[in-house]
């Protein structure tokens, strides 16, 4: 099975991606995942937009993208975070 | 990667100001001063903050995550002000009219992307703990939060050449 894509984006592509692109390497862990993780800047995100299967992101983002798009605030504020893993694990399980 | 700056004088208390952008710029101007950034720091920390918000509605006492890109820090550093009266931010990854009123602000300043996953996590399990956050607004001595926030942080190993 083709590895699937996981775009992780913040502003800067330093701080906030790190910590969710953390989160995520230990969800790919728990759950025996084989993903291809890419940590960038939310501006980045369109040199992806063919290959992505999902982005997971703290950058407000208005534009549309043909993968679903996840809000990882929950990752920060430690508020909701089991919900944000479910999503992100349900779209990766599809 | 350069040694983590975090002493007293990146701790600032009782800091006012009508809007973000004016706590950001004495915060930035801080720092400037004492030449752990570039003088373009503190543009470009207000202009990001305007793109990407960082506003973190964690409970009672909100922070505020403010950063920007490498190339404007010196050295790397994490300033803390404690706001003398709750500011509003918008929200990290809402739209606009999402706000809430942070009284902590970590401003990150940070020399190399894509790096300190532990420091990071480390500061966001301080912000997930209101009773740290607690500790920091009530407390009128930097010292004891410089204190507080080493133990928390586990800066000592960081400082013993932990790699990330």
């Amino acid at each position: 099975m083709k590895k699937k894509q996981v775009l992780v984006a913040c502003g800067a592509g330093i701080a906030t991606s790190t910590v969710v692109n953390g989160a995520i390497e230990d969800m790919e862990k728990e759950h025996g995942l084989s993903l291809d993780i890419r940590q960038i800047k939310i501006a980045e995100v369109n040199s992806y937009i063919d290959t992505a299967d999902l982005l997971v992101t703290t950058a407000m983002t208005k534009k549309e993208y043909p993968f679903p798009v996840i809000n990882a605030r929950s990752f920060l504020t430690g508020i909701g975070t089991e919900d944000t893993k479910k999503q992100i694990l349900e779209e990766l399980q599809k | 990667m350069g040694e983590l700056y975090f002493d007293e004088s990146v701790i600032l208390l009782n800091v006012e100001g009508d809007s973000k952008e004016a706590i950001l710029a004495k915060m930035g101007k801080n720092l400037a001063d004492k030449q752990l950034v570039k003088a373009s720091f503190t543009d470009a920390i207000i202009a990001r903050e305007g793109e990407f918000a960082t506003g973190l509605p964690t409970g009672e006492v909100s922070v505020a995550i403010p950063h920007t890109d490498v190339e404007h820090v010196n050295q790397k550093t994490i300033s803390v002000g404690i706001l003398k009266d709750p500011i509003d931010f918008c929200v990290m990854g809402g739209d606009d009219s999402e706000i809430t009123p942070v009284k902590v602000v970590f401003m990150l300043a940070m020399d190399e992307a894509h790096s300190q996953l532990s420091l990071l996590q480390k500061l966001m399990q301080v912000f997930q703990n209101q009773e740290t956050l607690q500790q920091l607004v009530n407390s009128a001595d930097k010292t004891e939060i410089k204190q507080l926030l080493e133990a928390k942080l586990d800066l000592a190993a960081l400082k013993g050449g932990e790699s990330k």
